[in-house]
């Protein structure tokens, strides 16, 4: 019963899903045939050409890819080397998480699965989901925790004018631990006739794996734009890790080379207080169906995770980040709330772009970098998603009422 | 499980489902989470249920992030938690029981987190000492346990596994060939709660399992009375009261507690309150 490994990818796990300790699938019994079918469903799309072909046919005409890669010039002379960000921001729903709802949604039509649901934090993946139900005409229904449902209200009001439900959750923390655990019983309850569209390289395989490549477009396409470019190699890659898709996206593709990779944390008000820096402060164990580090007391209790940005706001993190970690093929370092805010309105203001606070946690690092990094360096930086969403939160953080 | 050399077991599971049998009733094992309503309760609660008949019973280790349960034990694990409830709230429980001369088969069912977060071996061998006869982990199927399949055998712990209707054949094998005691077959494609009406796919579902393991089969999920018990014992070995019973406990002021789950038990089970 133990398929082999898909391909011949350097960074793939085995045939269970693990990366050295980390990955797996811990899910109650009921899923585990669900997963199975999902794995070999995959297997044969990801081979398709058919399935491949309108993937890439969405990707170009629906989401906008590929998106630019844009030298920024004043960003780069603050920092003292090239810095180029790569647009996430551009994608249609304003982020890359459509990258990977698309190709699910294309998978859950194969498997004959009318019924889509989804967790979402600050609801960026929410309405990305509710996005591509509404393309392929599918039942749509999100979970958020109810404390999310009343600070993100205009996402929740953008979802159902797409169509989707939204489930306020009241258990726990009210947050997107608690919107994943409710979409978890959802599946496990209606597995037969549900397909679960999860938001991030988390979860239990095949879906850190499945999610990174589908995410891996965004590596894929920095490459070739910067050899166009300056006929290189970038010296360091830079990302923001909650769970960690866009970051594995950007990384991916750079992973065999000599490439510096730097995943970037939320520090929330301060790695001694709240945070959400799960690599940095967590330590292994299992949650949500993968085994990585998280933020738990010392009973095994998941802590609550604390950063200004709701993308960021979650006490786990992919696997295959915890293994690049132990493997310190990628660094991690964490940025506080404060430092994203002033990142969040340095690029707005040298460059014209309003970041995602949740990228404005990569455009802090880089800042940092000043010092460390010489003139011929090239920066390569993923821009996941655009700040409009966030422009009430940072108002609000900087006392501005609207 | 053991077996002395006269080919007799000792093996308290399996005189538990026996002993119900030859009485002519279904084995009945009520679930109760530990360090709930009070973080002193448990004792009292196991034992009241033993005394109205419960053939087992088990005894829940609070997680933060139960997914595969129902809202009645989300409540009831959150409360433990806050209550303070920990691994040694379970093992205090089972030390207690076993001093008051319980001596029903007595499982832990939780998540894999907090047992990774005591240790596994010191997990295994605190529970044992303390007088666990086997472990549930609703999130740890077999294909991940191998640690702790290792340190759980050499203890003499018994791993229960979980089945579901949606389990197919490869699945039942593996379970088959990983756990002991007895296969928890879940009744629903669902969470844990108590439901009004069982699955009509339950006859056919336990056959398939029956067909595949000579593992006891425990039917639990949505399981909440006398009928229930009465249909589930007309195709598997046992029967698990999990939200129904909990429910109940919750309900019930702490005085009045041990009659009315004994009541309860005694109803349930159909066993003769004399």
């Amino acid at each position: 019963m133990t398929p082999e490994p898909p391909t011949s990818d350097p960074n793939a796990p085995d045939a269970l899903g693990h990366w050295g300790e980390f990955g797996g699938q811990y899910v109650p019994e009921t899923l585990m045939p669900a997963l199975a079918e999902l794995e070999a469903e995959y297997e044969r799309a990801r081979q398709d050409p058919a399935f491949l072909a309108e993937l890439d046919g969405l990707l170009k005409d629906y989401v906008g890819r590929p998106s630019p890669l844009t030298h920024v010039a004043r960003l780069s002379a603050e920092v003292g080397a090239k810095v180029y960000l790569k647009r996430e921001d551009l994608n249609h729903t304003g982020a890359h998480k459509i990258n990977a709802v698309l190709a699910q949604a294309l998978l859950a039509r194969r498997m004959g699965k009318r019924r889509i649901i989804a967790e979402t934090g600050a609801g960026q993946h929410g309405v990305a989901t509710a996005t591509a139900c509404a393309l392929f005409d599918l039942e749509c229904v999100v979970y958020m925790g109810a404390e999310d449902v009343r600070r993100q209200s205009l996402n929740v009001f953008k979802m159902k004018t797409l169509g989707a439900e939204v489930v306020a959750v009241n258990s726990g923390s009210r947050t997107l631990k608690d919107a994943t655990n409710e979409a978890i019983r959802d599946w496990v309850t209606n597995v037969r006739d549900t397909y679960y569209i999860i938001g991030s390289v988390v979860g239990p395989h095949p879906y850190p794996m499945m999610v990174r490549d589908f995410q891996s477009i965004i590596g894929r396409e920095a490459k070739q734009q910067l050899f166009e470019k300056e006929g290189r190699l970038p010296t360091i890659a830079v990302a923001c890790v909650g769970g960690g898709s866009n970051a594995i996206g950007l990384f991916h593709e750079f992973i065999p080379d000599q490439v510096r990779l730097i995943g970037v944390e939320a520090a929330g008000e301060g790695l001694e207080g709240r945070h959400a820096a799960t690599i940095s402060k967590g330590r292994p164990g299992v949650l949500h169906g993968s085994r990585s580090y998280l933020l738990q007391d010392q009973w095994g209790q998941i802590q609550e995770a604390h950063s200004i940005s709701a993308g960021l706001d979650y006490p786990g993190v992919g696997p295959e980040h915890a293994h690049l970690k132990l493997t310190e093929r990628a660094e991690y370092r964490a940025i506080t709330d404060d430092e994203a805010l002033e990142a969040f309105q340095a690029l707005s203001r040298l460059e014209g772009i309003i970041p995602a606070l949740e990228s404005s946690h990569a455009i802090a690092q880089v800042l940092k970098l000043k010092g460390e990094v010489s003139p011929d360096d090239i920066i390569l930086v993923n821009l996941s998603g655009r700040g409009d969403k966030d422009m009430n939160t940072v108002a609000q953080a900087l006392g501005v009422s609207l | 499980m053991t077996t002395t050399p006269t080919g007799t077991t000792t093996d308290r599971i399996a005189l538990a489902f026996a002993a119900a049998r030859e009485a002519g009733r279904t084995p009945v094992i009520p679930f109760i989470p530990a360090g709930w309503p009070e973080i002193d309760a448990t004792a009292d609660i196991v034992e009241a249920a033993v005394a109205g008949g419960a053939a087992a019973v088990e005894i829940g280790l609070p997680f933060s992030d139960p997914m595969g349960d129902g809202p009645t034990n989300q409540r009831a694990y959150e409360e433990a938690i806050a209550n303070g409830a920990t691994p040694e709230t379970v093992f205090e429980a089972v030390r207690e029981l076993r001093a008051r001369g319980v001596s029903v088969p007595l499982i832990v069912m939780g998540y894999f987190n907090p047992l990774l977060a005591y240790g596994i071996s010191r997990f295994v061998q605190t529970a044992v000492e303390a007088g666990v006869d086997g472990l549930i982990t609703v999130d740890l199927p077999p294909q991940e346990a191998g640690e702790l399949e290792q340190v759980a055998r050499e203890a003499g712990l018994h791993l229960v596994y979980l089945l579901a209707p949606t389990s197919t054949e490869d699945r039942i094998r593996l379970v088959d060939e990983h756990g002991s005691g007895f296969v928890y077959c879940v009744g629903v494609v669902g969470i844990t709660g108590a439901r009004s009406v069982l699955s009509d796919e339950l006859p056919e579902y336990i056959a398939r399992v029956r067909a595949l393991t000579d593992l006891p089969l425990a039917v639990g999920f949505g399981i909440s009375t006398r009928e229930h018990v009465q249909r589930v014992g007309e195709v598997a070995d046992a029967a698990v009261i999990g939200s129904a019973f909990v429910q109940l406990v919750g309900e019930t002021p702490r005085e009045e507690r041990p009659a009315r789950v004994r009541a309860y038990l005694e109803e349930i089970t159909g066993r003769d309150p004399g």
